[in-house]
């Protein structure tokens, strides 16, 4: 049987990784997946814990966050495509129309 | 009777010429503003003839004023035998200076303007008289105050007349403050302001021998009617009052306002006879007011500045009246006073009026041919202010300098000896004005008759108003006191001459003498006729480190330094400079939010591993 915490140092990778996507790379579309990929992260440690403590609370939470993960998906591709739509482009440091 | 009509009929006046004036006739201005004086008059004549004699005094309450914890002010009014005096001396010289007013000020632009603050100065005066309590007194005082300003100001485009109006009203008001630390002193002390509750609740208490409570008050009070009555050492606004035009110099800063002192001492008697030292105070003051006063009069050049500093001497002998204990004499002189010293005002408008605006005595001269009215009513008001037996002058200031000669030798002889320079003084001014060859380029000419009847009425009362026996009237509240001394009758009298016959030899037997004094007299005369340099000396030891730390410490230092780039501009700026050194987190780049995030959830993970928490 593999060991939970085998699960957890998987599940911290993943997060990891996760967050260095979301900070360094330049497309919109990568830190999307990137917040994708920390979220997912986030659902393994749930359903790790479950499994092992044998409760179901885990699981419910994990279906939280993919519902979550569903609605961001969708409102964040829509975002996504008006600002390609708007500027043509989808490069992160061009989209700044927010400074002072 | 309601004694609140009284005051009402002026108020009325005021209003009306205040609020339509503009729009009105001239008659129609006269109108309402003689009319009410006239029916106030009336109504004072038939109230006066419905409670005579009025043994206990007439109290009219009002409504209630104020109502707060122990304290109940109410809108109260007595006439006793003392406001009976005063409402009748008020409203009838006020009336005939009315009536004066219409000729002198018929070519004056603000017309209606003068007679509307002029009513109103009767309404707050007649409050004053009229009041029952210290705080509507207080009313009235500060009432006065305010018209006096204006009216001393109302040639307001002229740069004397404003400043002599500040003047007027910035000294009141350290009189003023004085008067209202008294009020609240008397709350204290005694729970109530109505005079009736006072005097009953101070008969119980011992004269007091050394400085307490009643003393504190009656010395507070004084100072006050050091302020209005223009006492040393806050007399210097009244000389520069005369910047106002000569009606109201005769009826606010001669014969009415002017005394507002004097017969508030006399109305809280019943304080200051617990109050020796207070008492002593107000004599010297008093007899030390009179004669500088008059030893400055005796070298003015304008004429109206001679009868003001005369103004100043004389109330000086009210408040040694007063101060002796001598009460009725004080209120007997106001009186007399109110009349000649109203008339020598309006007698000298009559002149300035005459020479179309001249006020120098140097440019007068031999104006008894061609002023004959004006002449003879100013040689009567002279008559009796310098106290010739006979004329009304002579019995009021024999009565206080009776009453200085039995109890005090020095302030008699320095009293009576000021009778002598007041004689001199005033007589130098009528020779000077309507004897000798005239020496001005106006052509001169006698006032008409709504100028010269007000001055031939006051002429008879000047005359004759010795006769009135107001000391026997006032003596039920003021008892008499028994020492009639025809030694002080006499030597004040001789005085008086003597002083008439100096000035007669000097300006009108040997003119050129009055110059060869002027030069023998040398740095002496210099020094009086520049009014001993106190205006100078208030000048700079008052104003200039009043104005100084106006300047540099409230207005520079705390104004605009502290308030202003302190806290208000100072404010801002802080707020501003945090603002730019914040706006700096506002990149607009989504990576660089990305990263504060994971820095602000790195420090919530570190902290809540420090302290433990989730566990």
């Amino acid at each position: 049987m593999v060991p939970l915490s085998w699960y957890l140092l998987l599940s911290a990778i993943l997060f990891v990784l996760g967050v260095a996507g979301f900070v360094y790379r330049k497309s919109v579309i990568t830190v999307f997946m990137s917040i994708e990929l920390m979220l997912n992260a986030v659902n393994l440690s749930f359903v790790a814990f479950s499994y092992e403590l044998r409760r179901i609370d885990g699981h419910i939470y994990s279906f939280f966050v993919m519902v979550v993960a569903a609605a961001e998906a969708a409102v964040g591709l829509a975002i996504i495509l008006t600002i390609f739509k708007n500027r043509g482009t989808l490069q992160i440091d061009e989209v700044d129309s927010m400074k002072l | 009777m309601n004694l609140w009509l009284i005051p009402f009929f002026p108020l009325i006046g005021f209003l009306l010429n205040g609020l339509f004036g503009k729009r009105l006739s001239k008659s129609l201005i006269n109108m309402f503003a003689i009319g009410s004086v006239a029916i106030s008059l009336i109504y004072i004549a038939v109230l006066l003839a419905n409670i005579w004699p009025i043994n206990t005094p007439y109290v009219d309450h009002g409504f209630t004023w104020i109502q707060s914890g122990f304290l109940t002010v109410g809108f109260d009014l007595v006439v006793d035998r003392l406001s009976a005096v005063m409402l009748l001396i008020v409203a009838g010289v006020g009336l005939l200076i009315h009536i004066y007013a219409i000729g002198y000020m018929e070519h004056e632009s603000g017309y209606y303007r003068f007679f509307s603050y002029l009513n109103l100065f009767m309404f707050f005066m007649l409050i004053l008289v009229l009041s029952a309590n210290l705080l509507l007194m207080f009313v009235g005082w500060e009432g006065v105050g305010l018209c006096s300003y204006l009216l001393v100001s109302f040639y307001f485009l002229e740069d004397y007349a404003t400043g002599a109006g500040n003047k007027a009203f910035i000294v009141n008001r350290i009189g003023d403050f004085g008067f209202s630390l008294g009020i609240f002193l008397t709350v204290v002390a005694f729970k109530t302001l109505d005079f009736g509750k006072i005097a009953s609740a101070v008969s119980t208490m011992p004269v007091e021998a050394g400085i307490s409570t009643v003393t504190a008050i009656t010395l507070l009070l004084f100072v006050g009617a050091v302020g209005k009555s223009a006492q040393l050492p806050l007399y210097v606004w009244l000389p520069d009052a005369m910047a106002a035009p000569t009606p109201v110099s005769a009826l606010i800063h001669a014969a009415t306002m002017v005394t507002a002192g004097v017969y508030m001492i006399a109305r809280m008697s019943f304080l200051y006879d617990h109050a020796p030292f207070a008492m002593h105070l107000v004599a010297i003051l008093g007899v030390l007011t009179a004669i500088f006063a008059a030893t400055i009069g005796m070298a003015q050049m304008d004429i109206k500045k001679v009868f003001a500093y005369s103004t100043v001497s004389q109330l000086g002998y009210m408040f040694l009246g007063v101060g002796l204990g001598a009460y009725s004499a004080g209120i007997f002189h106001l009186m007399t006073h109110a009349f000649f010293k109203a008339l020598l005002f309006l007698g000298a408008g009559s002149v300035i009026h005459g020479l179309s605006g001249e006020q120098d005595l140097r440019h007068m001269g031999g104006l008894r041919k061609v002023m004959p009215i004006t002449c003879i009513t100013l040689a009567v008001a002279s008559l009796a202010i310098s106290g010739v037996p006979g004329f009304s002058g002579f019995f009021s200031k024999d009565a206080i300098l009776s009453a200085a000669y039995a109890k005090s030798q020095w302030m008699f002889w320095l009293g009576a000896f000021t009778a002598g320079i007041t004689a001199f003084y005033v007589f130098r001014a009528f020779f000077l004005a309507f004897f000798g060859e005239y020496r001005g380029h106006h052509h001169p000419h006698e006032s008409p008759f709504i100028m010269t009847v007000p001055l031939i009425v006051l002429a008879l009362l000047s005359a004759g108003g010795g006769f009135i026996p107001v000391l026997g009237w006032l003596s039920p509240q003021y008892p008499l006191m028994e020492h009639e001394s025809s030694v002080a009758m006499g030597i004040s009298a001789a005085f008086g001459i003597i002083g008439i016959l100096i000035a007669a030899f000097i300006y009108v037997v040997r003119p050129a003498l009055a110059d060869r004094f002027r030069t023998a007299a040398g740095p002496l005369y210099t020094l009086v006729a520049n009014k001993y340099y106190v205006d100078e000396f208030y000048f700079a030891f008052v104003v200039r480190p009043l104005e100084g730390i106006s300047r540099f410490v409230l207005w520079r230092g705390m104004d605009e330094t502290l308030i202003d780039t302190g806290m208000v501009t100072g404010l801002a700026r802080t707020i501003r400079g945090w603002g730019s050194l914040l706006r700096q987190l506002q990149s607009g780049s989504i990576r660089n939010y990305a990263t504060w995030v994971l820095a602000g959830s790195l420090l919530v993970i570190f902290v809540l591993g420090l302290v433990g928490g989730g566990r």
